[in-house]
């Protein structure tokens, strides 16, 4: 067993143990259920609606339910990752494990990737029980599954750049709440360049600045538009969070 | 084993240690001694390649700690002064992972951790959170991983804080058998610990090493005097001017309790069988007559208050009373 392998079963282990994957599991998937269930049953009325006009009716589940959904679940992202987060490194910081991890004989490299594998796991075995949203319409309706198979990957590609930024803050403190805070303000801030960026239109400035935010590369994904440019954008983002946590982590030693 | 060269550490302004030097050999046992705040965990952390140091080299079984940490690391158990578990893990969870991170795997594994947890007594409590358990399981636990790799340099910061008398005898016990194929560091601020455990300590005071040798030959060092302690039942007023009169006797302290007399004698001059002589020709009611030969813990207290002088190699003030008001008694000299 590697030492990374080794890494990702502890941090497993921490985190089943603890009651805080099952709260914030919990809330998740209550919130993701919720929002779910009121974008059918608006979808329903606008059917029902339309039946009554026309005579008949064909309602698009993808445009009414998944992009609607895929936009919700962004939000309810922001909140809760940084709650997943906060304590992977802070806390061996407060606990004093850190001085224990930094002088085993196992790389920073292979830290960080454990610690940060071991959230993302969490993190899509989470997203993966909301695909019974999906496999259950199925069953009733008919829609393209392809828009929403993109729109997955696209969750998937911002939770870990979620994560990976989420990881950066906890290295950055040895208080969790500072960290998940951190985090948070990391992810707004990316969140709002995009409203700055259409502000500022169609000038380089704007470009840039739009192009920094996840928001537009995240809309391509949850429309079906798979772009080189996006996944170049979520892999180079994730790389550039987890070799600055690399750096902070590898600092907080010479202190 | 372990060598040290000139080793410094400054925090911004402050400098923790400064020009540390001493060496280690295979399988000795080494006491890292000082108050608190002198420097030993600095010096403990830049061997275990935690923390670069400033200037300086260290080496550990010939691997530089600054350009070779990886292959340092695998030959150092370290047991830093919080023992390093993670409470919601059970004590042979935490050992697997210990041992996992460390490379060790399958058979090789299951063997060593059954090796620490028979050494160190943590049967009863395997399959337990450490976060459940007391302070001296924890230490005990700290131990089993420093151990489980079986290195042969381990590095203990303070090993039996929190331990009661029994623990921490038996953690002596085990620190004196890994002598011999284990080289160990070990730091403290208890002196019996060093006198019994170690070959040599080495004094550290205000990020500076004052003082290295073994317990014994530190001890003589910085002895100036015999003493020797004498008690009377009925001691008559002039005892005191009496005991100057005896040959060798060069000062007579009666600060203590009634009837209690500490000569100060010439170096290398026995005293005791004139003493005891004069007392009982003269019925003094002779209770008790003995030599005090200094402990460590005199020794650490004049060093580390008269650093400077030692550091420069001048002579010490002899400061009788307060050493023989700390001092125990050794009834083998």
């Amino acid at each position: 067993m590697t030492p990374v392998r080794a890494m990702i079963t502890k941090e497993l282990r921490s985190y089943f143990v603890s009651p805080v994957v099952y709260v914030v599991g919990a809330v998740f998937l209550l919130i993701v259920g919720l929002l779910a269930y009121l974008y059918i049953v608006f979808a329903g009325a606008q059917a029902i609606q339309l039946l009554q006009m026309h005579g008949q009716a064909s309602i698009n589940l993808n445009d009414l339910v998944f992009r609607n959904l895929f936009s919700s679940i962004r939000f309810v992202l922001l909140i809760i990752l940084p709650i997943l987060t906060m304590r992977l490194f802070a806390e061996e910081r407060k606990l004093r494990t850190f001085e224990f991890l930094m002088t085993s004989p196992i790389g920073l490299n292979e830290i960080v990737a454990g610690k940060f594998m071991s959230v993302f796991l969490v993190f899509l075995g989470l997203l993966g029980l909301t695909g019974l949203i999906p496999l259950t319409l199925s069953l009733f309706s008919d829609f393209d599954w392809y828009p929403v198979m993109t729109g997955y990957l696209g969750l998937t590609l911002l939770g870990a750049l979620f994560l990976a930024i989420g990881v950066l803050a906890s290295a950055l403190t040895e208080n969790q709440i500072v960290a998940a805070f951190v985090s948070f303000g990391l992810l707004l801030v990316l969140w709002l360049m995009a409203g700055l960026g259409s502000l500022l239109g169609d000038t380089a400035a704007g470009q840039v600045i739009s192009y920094l935010s996840f928001m537009e590369h995240y809309d391509h994904l949850v429309r079906g538009l798979v772009d080189t440019t996006d996944l170049m954008y979520f892999f180079s983002a994730l790389v550039l969070m987890l070799f600055l946590t690399h750096r902070v982590v590898d600092s907080a030693r010479w202190r | 084993m372990i060598d040290v060269q000139q080793v410094t550490k400054r925090y911004g302004h402050h400098t923790a240690i400064d020009r540390v030097t001493f060496s280690v050999a295979k399988g000795e046992v080494l006491a890292f001694l000082g108050p608190n705040g002198a420097g030993k965990t600095t010096t403990m952390r830049i061997l275990t390649c935690f923390m670069p140091a400033t200037e300086g080299t260290a080496q550990v079984a010939g691997f530089d700690c600054a350009e070779q940490p990886l292959e340092v690391k695998r030959r150092i158990g370290y047991l830093p002064e919080t023992p390093p578990v993670y409470q919601e893990l059970t004590v042979s969870e935490y050992l697997r992972f210990v041992g996992r991170l460390r490379g060790l795997i399958g058979g090789a594994l299951t063997a060593s951790m059954a090796r620490e947890v028979e050494r160190l007594g943590l049967g009863p409590v395997q399959h337990r959170l450490i976060g459940n358990l007391s302070r001296g399981y924890r230490q005990r636990v700290g131990l089993a991983q420093a151990l489980l790799h079986d290195p042969p340099v381990l590095i203990l910061d303070e090993p039996t804080v929190g331990l009661d008398p029994k623990q921490i005898i038996e953690i002596r016990e085990l620190i004196k058998s890994l002598a011999g194929s284990h080289s160990v560091i070990l730091s403290t601020h208890i002196l019996p610990e060093a006198t019994a455990v170690c070959q040599r300590v080495v004094i550290i005071s205000g990020g500076r090493i004052v003082a290295e040798d073994t317990p014994d030959r530190l001890s003589a060092r910085l002895r100036h005097s015999e003493k020797v302690s004498l008690t009377l039942a009925r001691a008559p007023r002039d005892a005191a001017a009496r005991l100057q009169q005896i040959a060798g006797v060069q000062q007579v302290h009666t600060g203590g309790p009634p009837g209690n007399f500490l000569l100060e004698c010439q170096l290398g001059r026995d005293v005791r069988e004139e003493v005891g002589r004069v007392a009982v020709t003269n019925d003094w009611g002779l209770v008790e007559l003995k030599s005090i030969s200094m402990t460590l813990e005199d020794v650490f207290l004049q060093l580390t208050r008269h650093e400077e002088g030692i550091a420069q190699g001048t002579q010490l003030a002899a400061e009788p009373v307060a050493a023989a008001s700390s001092a125990t008694t050794d009834s083998t000299s």
